[in-house]
């Protein structure tokens, strides 16, 4: 990559950003429920440049056993990269930053399961980004909580999930690559839709008031998220509710 | 029947009383635990769409031997927890040592839930006539989900077609079937029980599935 000082890049034209968005515009988002026939519950999520896949199993049988709780389901989060996902290839397996990724996003969920109801048992849940662009643990836990639902894992509620950040001093919804590079700050959020957070990370410099207004953006574009999770979740049962029509082809098998 | 898709977190009623299965109370209103069909009657019940079966007293299961202990049999019951078999729950007297000739690693049984724990330990029982080893016949699997329509209310899908497919069916509420007829009423059976599965979430389905049983018989004869 071409060494870029902070000064001499523009991150607004005509008062849009790079990619033609306002400040307070989400990325496009694609969502599709149920993609992987072998998972209990499955999520496939584009979220402007990101490609994310979500797959819950579980609860099932914990290995190994010295895992176990006797009174809880313990959940298993593993976020991965694709070495393909970043233009310089991303060395395969896990380090320092995935499992901090896995970490903050297990929490980040874990407030909504209902892990009571199943002692002994684990829910595993595995993010695969395809494609990277800035924004990908915020992908992977509104892909997961879609694919926990999918799975019929009791929830208290979704989690929706989304980031602000802060570029040339303008507050921004949902950075995205070249934003997040060589922007200010980066402040991811996880929340229920009644506004409970379950995560809030930041990275770089907000002041008090920058800090308050990012939160306010990140958790209107979470809201926003929240109906396209719920969205993509009642289109699958449509989807399978129309099923009948095909009832001849079913039948002359 | 007032139906609805709802998502875990949904607000169903603000009555808390009106609080049924698959959902839970929050200050005093209700809301939906699963993502599934919310049924609003006198309680408002959430059917989920899918999910693993959690074994409850009293529910028939099929089960697989998956193995063999001092005085258990440990039995596969398509659930997140395994079923244990004591010897004693065994119709006849039988030794330690010869568990296995009553029942082998990979024998499958019709059996029922006797006692479920807090952590989930699950003991079954054989004490009934319609329990036991499975012997001829074939078992097939469906979600469990689906098992409250195959049997329908009150047993009316179930016993119909074990009329006109002219077949014994014991269902088990883990999703798993055995269906003991001839060969060509077995076939339709399992044709049936498919169908159901797939269609299960429509409405006027029995009707539906007549239909499907008398064209089918139709073309046999």
């Amino acid at each position: 990559m071409i060494a870029m000082d902070e000064s001499d890049i523009s991150f607004f034209k005509d008062g849009l950003r790079l990619d033609g968005r306002r400040a307070d515009q989400l990325r496009p988002i694609k969502i599709e429920v149920g993609v992987l026939a072998r998972a209990d519950g499955s999520c496939y999520i584009e979220m402007g440049g990101n490609k994310v896949i979500a797959a819950v199993y579980g609860p099932r049988e914990v290995h190994p056993r010295h895992l176990q709780e006797a009174t809880r389901a313990i959940v298993r989060y593993r976020y991965n990269m694709a070495s393909f996902s970043v233009e310089d290839r991303k060395r395969p397996g896990p380090d320092r930053r995935s499992q901090e990724l896995s970490k903050v996003s297990r929490e980040a969920l874990e407030p909504v399961i209902l892990t009571n109801f199943f002692p002994r048992s684990v829910i595993d849940v595995f993010i695969e980004v395809l494609q990277a662009d800035a924004g990908t643990r915020t992908a992977g836990i509104n892909a997961a909580a879609v694919a926990l639902a999918d799975a019929g894992i009791p929830m208290k509620s979704m989690i929706s999930s989304c980031a602000a950040g802060k570029v040339a001093d303008t507050i921004v919804l949902d950075p995205m690559k070249e934003e997040d590079n060589f922007g200010q700050a980066d402040l991811p959020i996880a929340m229920t839709p009644s506004g409970d957070i379950t995560l809030l990370q930041m990275d770089g410099d907000l002041t008090r008031d920058e800090f308050k207004r990012a939160v306010e953006m990140a958790m209107h574009g979470a809201k926003d998220i929240y109906e396209l999770q719920r969205a993509a979740l009642v289109k699958k049962y449509s989807q399978m509710a129309e099923q009948p029509a095909r009832e001849e082809v079913l039948v002359r098998d | 029947m007032d139906r609805k898709v709802v998502v875990p977190g949904d607000l169903l009623s603000e009555e808390a009383k009106r609080s049924g299965e698959g959902t839970y109370v929050k200050n005093g209103s209700v809301y939906s635990l699963l993502y599934g069909l919310a049924n609003f009657r006198d309680k408002i019940n959430v059917i989920p769409l899918a999910g693993k079966y959690m074994p409850a007293p009293g529910d028939n299961v099929i089960g697989v031997v998956k193995d063999i202990t001092f005085s258990n049999w440990i039995v596969d019951i398509n659930s997140p927890y395994d079923g244990l078999l004591h010897i004693s729950e065994f119709p006849v007297r039988i030794e330690s040592e010869e568990m296995s000739k009553y029942l082998r690693v990979g024998s499958s049984i019709m059996t029922r839930i006797a006692d479920v724990d807090p952590t989930m330990k699950v003991e079954l029982t054989l004490n009934d006539k319609k329990l036991g080893p499975i012997k001829t016949g074939q078992v097939i699997e469906i979600s469990h989900t689906r098992v409250p329509r195959l049997i329908g209310k009150g047993g009316s899908m179930i016993s119909m077609l074990k009329k006109e497919a002219n077949c014994n069916i014991f269902v088990g509420q883990n999703g798993r079937i055995w269906i003991h007829g001839s060969a060509e009423d077995m076939d339709l059976a399992l044709r049936t029980i498919t169908l159901i599965e797939k269609e299960a979430h429509t409405n006027g389905l029995t009707d539906r599935i007549v239909d499907f049983l008398k064209k089918e018989k139709g073309a046999r004869s």
